[in-house]
């Protein structure tokens, strides 16, 4: 749903608010994404 | 030498060479219309769309797809990844016609294209976007001649001894040249998308933000890895008689490593997008028809290949990672025909929408066939996917310890 923003200052705030969140969110999911991907390193040969 | 040979004649009347001589005729028909009567006669160009499919496709494409010359350039010189080295003669070829065809295109897309040099000669315009583009990329295409000549060199060379020693300057250059070549291309593929900051009220706010320079740069990485992973395969397929022990050896060694990088950029330019909606507040436009295509674009050809390519570095799987180096390339095909055709002047009416006529596609069509061929031409007769007898003791004492490590038959032990 579209929020309604009066003033540049309150969409700031809002806007890097949800940012500050996502950036956490996204370091969790690279360490992940990092882990799946480098998992199985030198355990299996090219098929 | 005599061509009375039946089975040489019989070889240059393939379905392939019909074809592209075909392509060949249209083009060059079309394009005595263009230099006869002009821009209006063969496009759909007008004054609410002046840039067409001629620079969303040859030169907005060609110069994405070109950055496998700079990643791997980097990737063998810069990060020592001297495993890589087999690659990179293919990807500077890859290119440095990548890069010419663009100037190429841009003759036929320059309303006076005599014009094209006067940035340089007689007014600069040095605060101007479009000014850093014409001068990077006139540079970088200078750059990767010099980086591609010595292939060339050693190919001439055979014949014209004088030119082993320009051979031997230029190789001693290859870091500098690497250096100024991921520098320029670091700051051209980013102004490329700096070109739409301009217009904002034109595209659509989910293709618009201000990171639209570093979408265009990390994207670029992406397109790269993934053309150096798909001409490779190309390449593998129709020129496999070309390559020597060393190629092929290392040949599935580039495409995991290759995989893995684009992996870890595409999930990077997947998060930093999200990051742009976040920061614009453009959720909501998610939800219409054209969120839908925006998803179509960030889901299927980002999310999907990054995700193809995290499997294949896990199972070790070839076919997965080419796989997803032909949804990259598409992917970035598709994301910068989003940009600046589809959802440029997104709020116009359909009759002022503008859609390439049949011969501007055509010129495009001539001019990767064009590309094809002469890659094709290069890599059949120079030192591209093979290094050359004569040449190989101009290496440098690092890369022989390194060959020496990991092909120890190829120098006779």
């Amino acid at each position: 749903m579209e929020n309604h923003f009066y003033v540049l200052h309150d969409f700031m705030v809002y806007t890097k608010g949800a940012a500050y969140y996502l950036m956490g969110l996204m370091l969790l999911g690279i360490l992940g994404f990092w882990l799946y991907i480098t998992g199985r390193d030198e355990d299996k040969d090219i098929q | 030498m005599s061509t009375d040979n039946p089975a040489v004649k019989k070889s240059l009347y393939t379905p392939f060479n019909i074809m592209v001589g075909l392509i060949f005729l249209v083009g060059a028909v079309i394009t005595a219309l263009r230099f006869t009567k002009g821009l209006g006669a063969v496009t759909n160009l007008s004054d609410n769309n002046p840039w067409g499919i001629w620079i969303s496709f040859d030169l907005l494409c060609g110069v994405a797809l070109a950055a496998g010359g700079y990643t791997t350039s980097a990737a063998c010189y810069v990060f020592g990844l001297k495993r890589y080295h087999s690659a990179v003669r293919p990807a500077i070829l890859t290119a440095f016609l990548g890069y010419s065809l663009v100037g190429f295109a841009l003759l036929y897309d320059v309303g006076r294209p005599w014009r094209l040099p006067y940035p340089f000669i007689v007014q600069s315009g040095p605060s101007s976007v479009l000014f850093e583009v014409g001068l990077c990329v006139m540079l970088y295409l200078n750059v990767l001649f010099i980086e591609w000549s010595p292939a060339a060199l050693e190919w001439l060379g055979v014949k014209w001894q004088g030119l082993k020693k320009v051979r031997t300057v230029i190789v001693k250059m290859t870091l500098g040249l690497t250096i100024f070549g991921v520098i320029l291309s670091t700051m051209h593929q980013s102004s490329l998308g700096a070109l739409y900051l301009i217009a904002p009220s034109k595209l659509h706010p989910l293709w618009y933000s201000s990171y639209l320079p570093v979408y265009f740069f990390v994207s670029s990485i992406a397109a790269g890895l993934s053309m150096v992973i798909f001409e490779g395969t190309l390449s593998h397929h129709y020129l496999h008689d070309k390559m020597d022990a060393t190629y092929l050896s290392e040949h599935d060694g580039v495409t995991m490593g290759f995989a893995k990088g684009a992996a870890l950029v595409l999930a990077g330019y997947f998060l930093i997008k999200v990051v742009g909606i976040t920061m614009d507040n453009n959720w909501h436009y998610l939800a219409t028809k054209w969120g839908a295509w925006f998803l179509v674009e960030l889901l299927g050809f980002v999310a999907l290949p990054c995700f193809l390519y995290a499997m294949a570095v896990r199972e070790k799987n070839l076919l997965m990672a080419r796989v997803a180096s032909v949804i990259t390339v598409l992917g970035i095909v598709l994301n910068r025909f989003n940009v600046s055709l589809v959802a440029f002047n997104w709020q116009l009416a359909p009759a002022d929408r503008y859609f390439p006529s049949w011969m501007e596609i055509a010129i495009s069509l001539y001019i990767v066939t064009l590309g094809v061929s002469i890659f094709w031409f290069i890599s059949s007769r120079m030192p591209i996917f093979y290094e050359h007898p004569q040449f190989k003791e101009h290496e440098t004492a690092e890369f022989h310890e390194h060959k020496l490590k990991k092909h120890p038959q190829s120098f006779g032990h």
